[in-house]
């Protein structure tokens, strides 16, 4: 307790004193620098090389520690970060970045234009001794060519694709980490914000505020991401007074913390659907999967899972793609349990059928899912069986060997449209529900290929109207975040990609 | 002579469950490459992650390099972590030691006045409702009752703070204070079950012939129950309480993650999961020996 204690006094001490000299020119509710924050997450990293990093959970965590060319802002645009501009050529074919300078890593040394070619080079998969821990961008696979050169005081990196695409630039937060530097998976160097200080298994994660950061500077002087084995146990935490912020609360968990937590509600930016094996009997008939998109309720899901919070989608794409999102297939398939049943008699099932859903048993969320839509089908006759898996097995049996009727489950995406629609490509490893259309195939291409904005709109609705009128599967919604901050605390940001951003983060002045 | 039959014995136990360890990881689904790798896992990459890890090679030859390195000292690094598995051990072994020793301390303080105080008065008021209370806590699954300390000393009387766990390398005290409350849920149930243990052994003995010559020199009953009968129950309580010992390294697990300590059983889990098959091995050939010693070592000669 007595080292808590100091923590907190210490920055309390040398804020009043700040304060004095300032005489007082602060108001209550301002923003005042420094203090210690404790982030509850519920997951342990995966890795601490972000180009190593698997799990939504750890990205979210590195994105205060790591950055790329460009960042995404609150809104969903990208905006410059180790980069200061960037240009992409009319035919798509060649991305320049002007460096910014002066940008230093957190072990002091200036980012160079080796150090950006070296990641841009690692996250493509072009280094000569290539190590197979990195997570190599597919998308990536156009680029034909990195190179560095000067245009006078300044650095330009230009990457050269072998074929067109408009899109690459959301690709382009991969993060620019010091060349060659060997200890990344142990002490990691990177230009955010925060730089870290110690990683803890099983345990915690400890940040400070970069002082040398280029941009404006975090607030807080010291984050912890404390690491709980599940959301019961930080929970607890939460209640007792041990944590400051906790993303992924519940609806019964928010209700509970009302007063003593402000609870703020954003978006998980990720499409949740039930997806369905294309290949496999049934879900081999349209009709089948048409009946069972009339079947589902999303109106109710949403109120139970999120206390009405939430989008319901029709496709395979949420808002934060802004125009390329398209909006009317929101009401595609009304609740109808009338018309689910005629189509399942059509099909052949009028007295129903029975499969069973494979979910992830880590992520209680889709096993609620799971659990509210047993009831909703049950009433057209078909029966739906649990069998919660192991990540570990999900990742084996439905992620790669497509072995499945159906599966519950949350897809996320960079800040680019395409990025999110790859999963329906035909034949590709990714397309776990082995859906097939060479309407969608050629028009997927086109869309990334195409310079014109409109002509891109129109292409990607094309995309979303073709999995829909397919009934590819049955797309739930954009679940709702629902995150308890302590109420001492402002300027928590939700982010249109699966981030913590505690740059953003301030005590208030009381 | 006897002692190193004893060692063969525990080594070839030790052996056999290794094994059995080895062979369970390959009916899983999943491997450990596969979880590194992720969604975005190419077959080529992955073939060459596989690679690298020997995931590749046959079974026996990975066993074998195993136990090698087991025999030398190595006990290999982990593959998620990246860091040597004995690292990873040393920080959370001390955490579930000193648990697991509170516990069995609570154990033994909590249940020999209690079953003594049965045993001296069987059938009176004070027996009865004792049994009555014994028979609740012996029925409360450990893992609940660390629920219930959670939410009522933990929530309601505030006496900690469910979840602020702090490792024994940061804290030695603030680690003790906080043991107490899992230990507690440990404890309870397994007092309960040592208390009956004690007082139905102690009840056997009354009976028999060397009670009633003692109580006929004329000691007072509580002299016979202490100096006579005590010390004749005690060899089967010892075997007795040998068992719950190993019963409880190898099982507070559950109760780590209700507590949120971060000891064996939680690396263990997170292991399991992760196909982290170093560390999952030495694990269990940590608590195989713990247990397969103490059990040899109580037992009645």
């Amino acid at each position: 307790m007595k080292k808590v204690f100091a923590c907190f006094l210490l920055p309390a001490i040398c804020m009043i004193a700040l304060c004095a000299c300032k005489g007082g020119t602060k108001k209550p509710g301002e923003t005042k620098d420094g203090g210690a924050v404790v982030v509850g997450i519920t997951q342990d990293l995966d890795s601490l090389d972000p180009h190593k990093a698997v799990a939504a959970g750890t990205r979210e965590v590195l994105y205060n520690i790591f950055e790329g060319l460009v960042k995404p802002d609150k809104d969903g645009k990208l905006v410059a970060a180790v980069a200061e501009s960037y240009e992409i050529s009319a035919d798509g074919t060649t991305y320049k970045f002007v460096l910014r300078s002066g940008v230093k890593f957190h072990n002091g040394a200036t980012v160079t234009a080796d150090d950006v070619v070296y990641s841009l080079k690692r996250c493509a998969g072009r280094l000569e001794t290539s190590d197979p821990e990195v997570q190599v961008v597919p998308a990536f696979s156009v680029i034909s060519d990195i190179t560095a050169s000067k245009d006078g005081d300044r650095d330009v990196i230009t990457v050269t694709l072998s074929s067109p695409n408009t899109e690459l630039i959301g690709y382009f937060t991969c993060n620019i980490i010091p060349k060659d530097y060997a200890n990344q998976a142990n002490s990691p160097v990177g230009t955010g914000p925060f730089k870290f200080v110690s990683y803890k298994p099983m345990d915690s994660l400890v940040m400070e505020r970069f002082d040398d950061y280029y941009g404006s500077k975090a607030h807080l002087q010291k984050v912890t991401f404390s690491i709980s084995e599940n959301a019961d146990a930080a929970f607890l935490k939460l209640q007792a007074g041990n944590i400051d912020i906790f993303p992924y609360l519940t609806v019964d968990q928010a209700s509970e913390l009302k007063g003593k937590f402000n609870i703020e509600t954003g978006s998980m930016s990720l499409v949740q659907g039930l997806f369905l094996n294309n290949a496999v009997k049934p879900f081999d008939d349209v009709r089948v999967r048409k009946a069972m998109n009339y079947a589902v309720d999303k109106q109710e899901l949403l109120t139970m899972l999120n206390g009405g919070y939430g989008t319901a989608i029709g496709s395979g794409m949420y808002s934060t793609f802004g125009l390329y999102y398209d909006k009317s297939l929101e009401g595609a398939y009304p609740h109808d349990e009338a018309k689910a049943k005629e189509l399942l008699a059509e099909a052949g099932y009028a007295d129903g059928f029975t499969f069973t859903v494979k979910v992830p048993s880590n992520y209680v969320y889709h096993v609620q899912t799971a659990e509210i839509l047993v009831n909703q089908l049950k009433k057209v006759g078909i029966t739906m069986k649990i069998e919660q898996i192991e990540w570990a097995s999900w990742l084996s049996d439905v992620y790669k060997a497509h072995n499945c009727d159906a599966t519950i489950i949350g897809l996320d995406s960079q800040l680019a449209p395409s990025d999110i629609l790859k999963y329906y490509i035909g034949g590709s490893a990714k397309n776990f529900m082995n859906y097939q259309s060479t309407d969608f195939d050629t028009n997927y291409q086109k869309a990334i290929a195409t310079v014109d904005t409109q002509a891109k709109v129109d292409l990607y609705h094309k995309l979303q109207k073709c999995l829909s009128d397919d009934a590819a599967s049955v797309f739930l919604q954009s679940p709702s975040l629902m995150v308890a901050v302590n109420p001492k605390l402002a300027g928590y940001t939700f982010y249109p990609v699966y981030v913590q951003d505690m740059a953003s983060v301030y005590f208030k002045e009381n | 002579m006897k002692w190193v039959r004893k060692g063969v014995a525990v080594l070839i136990a030790v052996l056999a469950l290794s094994f059995v360890t080895f062979l369970a990881f390959q009916v899983l689904p999943g491997d450990a490459a596969m979880l590194r790798l992720g969604t975005n896992a190419t077959p080529e990459a992955l073939e060459t992650l596989r690679e690298e890890m020997g995931l590749n090679d046959p079974l026996l030859v990975r066993y074998g390099r195993w136990i090698g390195g087991v025999f030398t000292g190595n006990l290999g690094e982990s593959a998620v972590y990246k860091r040597p598995v004995s690292e990873l051990l040393w920080q959370v072994l001390p955490n579930t030691l000193l648990m697991a020793g509170i516990s069995i301390l609570m154990i033994l303080v909590i249940a020999f006045p209690l079953g003594l105080l049965y045993a001296r008065f069987p059938g009176s008021a004070v027996d009865r409702a004792g049994a009555m209370v014994n028979q609740t806590m012996m029925a409360i699954p450990a893992f609940f009752l660390g629920l219930l300390i959670s939410v009522v000393l933990g929530l309601w009387f505030r006496m900690f703070t469910p979840g602020a766990f702090v490792s024994y390398d940061e804290s030695l005290s603030g680690c003790l204070t906080y043991l107490i409350f899992p230990a507690l849920a440990i404890a309870l149930p397994k007092a309960a079950m040592t208390v009956r243990f004690l007082r139905s052994s102690l009840l056997t003995e009354r009976s028999k012939d060397y009670v009633r010559t003692a109580r006929s020199k004329g000691l007072s009953e509580g002299k016979v129950l202490m100096l006579h009968m005590l010390p004749n129950a005690l060899p089967g309580v010892r075997t007795f309480i040998g068992v719950i010992v190993s019963e409880i390294i190898a099982g507070s697990i559950v109760v780590e993650q209700v507590f949120g300590v971060n000891g064996l059983g939680r690396l263990l889990i997170r292991s399991i999961s992760n196909r982290d098959y170093n560390v999952v091995q030495a694990i269990v050939l940590y608590i195989g020996i713990v247990v397969l010693l103490v059990n040899s070592g109580m037992e009645s000669e």
